[in-house]
């Protein structure tokens, strides 16, 4: 039995690399990527806190996020894609055109 | 069946008018207007014998309603329904005017087929002769002022158009405007009489008002004022004192014009308008008096001017001026028979005087002035006799038809006890013939002094010239028999005819005592051509020179025309233009002032507006868009634009809302 403090402590920093990583990343692909790791630390944190707390609730709640992670990386990549075939670009620091 | 007679001229200057001044030849514009008034003349003799054998004094056709029966107020202060017909009526007075018109017209009309051949505008001239002959019968046709005065304008517009023909001559031009214009004045005062009529009468049909005045609805007063504005008419178309002026300078027009229109037809009008309206001059009474004072002092004053003339043709109209005074003369002493008389026999003589006067300009070539003429007795004998039967008519030597009818106007004006109108008329009968006979002496007498030039091309005019001078020559001699008086073993025919529509009126006075007054003015009238005679021909016009010289102002004046013209145009004319400076100089200071300083105004407030729309509207707008533009340029260092600064903004969002919450429960 894994006790709840390691799931927690992986959740987290599966979190907080997610989140540096889109923070400070400039290449949008690897930002999507970071984006992906940042909303699994948080499945992991869900996933464990349901089975320690003997509740379906987590991992359904896991599921939920995992589908809308799932649409967000469609669209996401999508949006890259049409992204990079207008600025032959994937740097973010290009994508300043609302800029005032 | 008298209405055909002016339907024939007014379709005559319809196709002449309207069709043939582009597409018919010269030989086709002068058949269909000789046509037009050769129908006419035989539509009215027909009239004529019909009235000869029926009946009834007068016919009257109603064409149609002109202006529907609708109430007027009078001045009774009661309400009469007013009507007005195009109405036509025919009794013996229009049947003598329709046979002048037409029959005179047809003479002209034939006269001006050789006289205008040269012209380039030949269907534009019958055009206007057919009209003017369509009026002048609307005119003596009419059976109410209303329709009177439709024709009354047509001859004036005619009038217009044909002496200033040659419009291309300034001065042509200018007369046709004078005579117009004068015209314009005389029928004004025509108006306002018709409108009087309506107002006291309620009516303007000429039996109406006769009826009318018959029942005593009219006050005597009113009479007075309305015959003596509808003679103010008379006095314009008619060519008196005051409205005369126009008449001279109407010589401009073409000769044949001056013969139908200036001699023979529409100057009459004026008398035949008096002697239609017979009932309301003679119920006044006061007007008839001044119609024959008006008619007693024109006709010496005219003649006066009629000695200096040089211009054969101006000798002649001012002869006509003083002739038309000689009819007025036998209006105003109610013998509206013996008025009616002269103007017949005048339009014979006059228009062979003046037709003749035209064949002897047509053989100079164009020359007026008698000065340059004289002996052209040789060179134009058939002229010439026609030109003597004319004067010798006018002049009133026993026989020809002036004779007759100026003798029953003396008599009657010396019967009616007004010695100062009779005094005044013999006068001007005798200065008739000393003029006519100046002219005559002048023109066909003595050494010819016509340029050498001119002296070779002298001719005789052709037939269609010549034939209607015969034929007038002939009425000159045998137009006065239908009047020839009882005295001289005559009915007096005429003034019988002429009874029903004109009224009788009888002298009164002995057979010596007319044998006298006519022994007095023929010998008046031969005292006077020996006089011409003796000046012009014997003298050679010595004495006339040496006149002119001893008298030079007098001389002067007359020849001026006693500077009336000059009086006109410096008080009448002269007045108008001040009066239009002074118009125009209220509107330019005035009202262009107060106009000017309205608009001066707006713009002095239009400024305010401007410096307040500037300053407090466009400031308050331009100052929220600067307030915006500086918070917003403030606010716009936050969108940088980088997705990672945004993340920032949004982890640290997150970060503080958990906070807030952590803290919070």
């Amino acid at each position: 039995m894994i006790p709840i403090e390691a799931v927690l402590v992986l959740g987290l920093l599966l979190f907080a690399i997610g989140l540096v990583g889109v923070l400070v990343r400039k290449n949008l692909v690897v930002m999507l990527m970071s984006l992906e790791l940042l909303l699994n630390g948080a499945n992991v944190i869900l996933v464990g806190l349901g089975r320690r707390l003997a509740s379906p609730r987590g991992a359904i709640f896991a599921l939920f996020v995992i589908i809308m992670a799932v649409s967000e990386a469609a669209v996401g990549f999508a949006l890259v894609l049409a992204y990079f075939r207008q600025k032959k670009s994937s740097d973010v620091d290009a994508l300043d055109d609302l800029k005032g | 069946m008298f209405v055909l007679i002016p339907l024939f001229p007014l379709l005559g200057a319809a196709a002449n008018g309207l069709v043939g001044i582009r597409w018919f030849s010269r030989r086709a514009v002068g058949a269909t207007a000789v046509a037009a008034a050769g129908l006419s003349f035989g539509a009215a003799v027909a009239s004529f014998v019909g009235l000869l054998r029926s009946a009834e004094p007068a016919v009257v056709k109603t064409l149609f309603a002109w202006i529907p029966a609708s109430l007027v107020r009078t001045a009774p202060g009661g309400l009469a329904s007013l009507r007005v017909d195009l109405a036509f009526r025919y009794d013996a007075l229009a049947a003598v005017m329709t046979l002048v018109v037409t029959g005179v017209g047809l003479l002209i009309h034939i006269y001006s087929l050789g006289y205008m051949a040269h012209d380039k505008s030949y269907a534009r001239y019958f055009s206007y002769l057919n009209l003017f002959t369509f009026a002048m019968l609307v005119l003596v046709l009419g059976a109410n002022l209303g329709v009177l005065f439709v024709g009354w304008e047509g001859v004036g517009l005619c009038s217009y158009l044909l002496i200033g023909f040659w419009f291309g001559k300034d001065s042509a031009a200018n007369a046709g405007k004078k005579a117009f214009i004068t015209n314009r004045v005389g029928d004004f005062g025509f108006l306002l009489g018709t409108g009087l009529l309506v107002y006291a009468l309620g009516t303007i049909d000429i039996a109406g008002i006769a009826a009318a005045i018959g029942r005593g609805g009219l006050a005597k007063g009113t009479a007075t004022a309305a015959a003596l504005l509808l003679f103010l008419g008379a006095t314009g178309k008619s060519a008196q004192i005051p409205l005369y002026t126009w008449l001279p300078d109407a010589m401009e027009g073409p000769t044949p014009v001056s013969a139908l229109i200036h001699a023979a037809t529409m100057v009459t009008a004026g008398v035949y308008m008096v002697a239609r309206l017979h009932a309301l001059f003679s119920f006044s009474g006061t007007a008839l008096t001044v119609v024959a004072l008006t008619g007693a002092f024109t006709a010496v004053y005219a003649a006066t001017m009629a000695f200096v003339q040089t211009d054969i043709k101006r000798v002649l109209a001012y002869s006509t001026i003083s002739q038309i005074g000689l009819m007025f003369i036998g209006l105003g002493v109610g013998a509206y028979a013996a008025g009616i008389f002269h103007l017949m026999t005048h339009a014979f003589f006059k228009s062979l005087l003046f037709l003749a006067a035209g064949s002897v300009i047509h053989a100079l070539s164009g020359e007026q002035d008698m000065r340059r003429m004289g002996g052209l007795r040789a060179r134009i004998p058939r002229t010439y006799r026609v030109f003597l039967i004319g004067a010798l008519a006018i002049s009133g030597v026993p026989g020809l038809a002036g004779f007759f009818s100026k003798d029953e106007i003396l008599a009657s004006a010396f019967a009616s006890g007004n010695y100062l109108v009779w005094a005044l008329g013999l006068a001007g009968a005798a200065m008739t013939a000393f003029y006519m006979f100046r002219l005559i002496f002048m023109t066909f007498f003595g050494e010819e002094r016509f340029a050498a030039k001119a002296g070779e091309l002298v001719h005789e005019s052709p037939p269609a010239m010549l034939n209607p001078l015969r034929i007038l020559a002939v009425l000159a001699v045998v137009g006065g028999y239908v009047g020839l008086p009882r005295l001289l073993g005559g009915g007096a025919w005429f003034a019988r005819f002429l009874a029903p529509a004109t009224g009788a009126h009888e002298t009164g006075l002995s057979g010596a005592t007319e044998m006298l007054l006519m022994a007095g003015s023929v010998g008046a009238a031969l005292a006077a051509i020996v006089a011409a005679y003796v000046i012009y021909v014997k003298r050679r016009g010595e004495p006339a020179r040496r006149f002119a010289e001893r008298w030079q102002t007098l001389y002067r004046t007359v020849s001026r025309k006693y500077y009336v013209d000059e009086f006109y145009g410096k008080v009448f004319v002269g007045g108008a233009l001040a009066a239009g400076r002074i118009a125009d100089w209220v509107d330019r200071r005035v009202i262009d002032g107060l106009v000017d300083g309205t608009a001066r105004l707006a713009r002095r407030v239009s400024r305010l507006a401007i410096f307040f729309d500037e300053g407090a509207v466009d400031g308050a707008v331009n100052g929220v868009g600067r307030a915006h533009l500086a918070v917003s340029s403030a606010l716009r260092r936050l969108q940088t634009g980088r997705i990672y600064n945004y993340a920032l903004a949004v982890v640290l969002g997150v970060a503080l809302v958990i906070t807030i919450a952590v803290a919070v429960f």
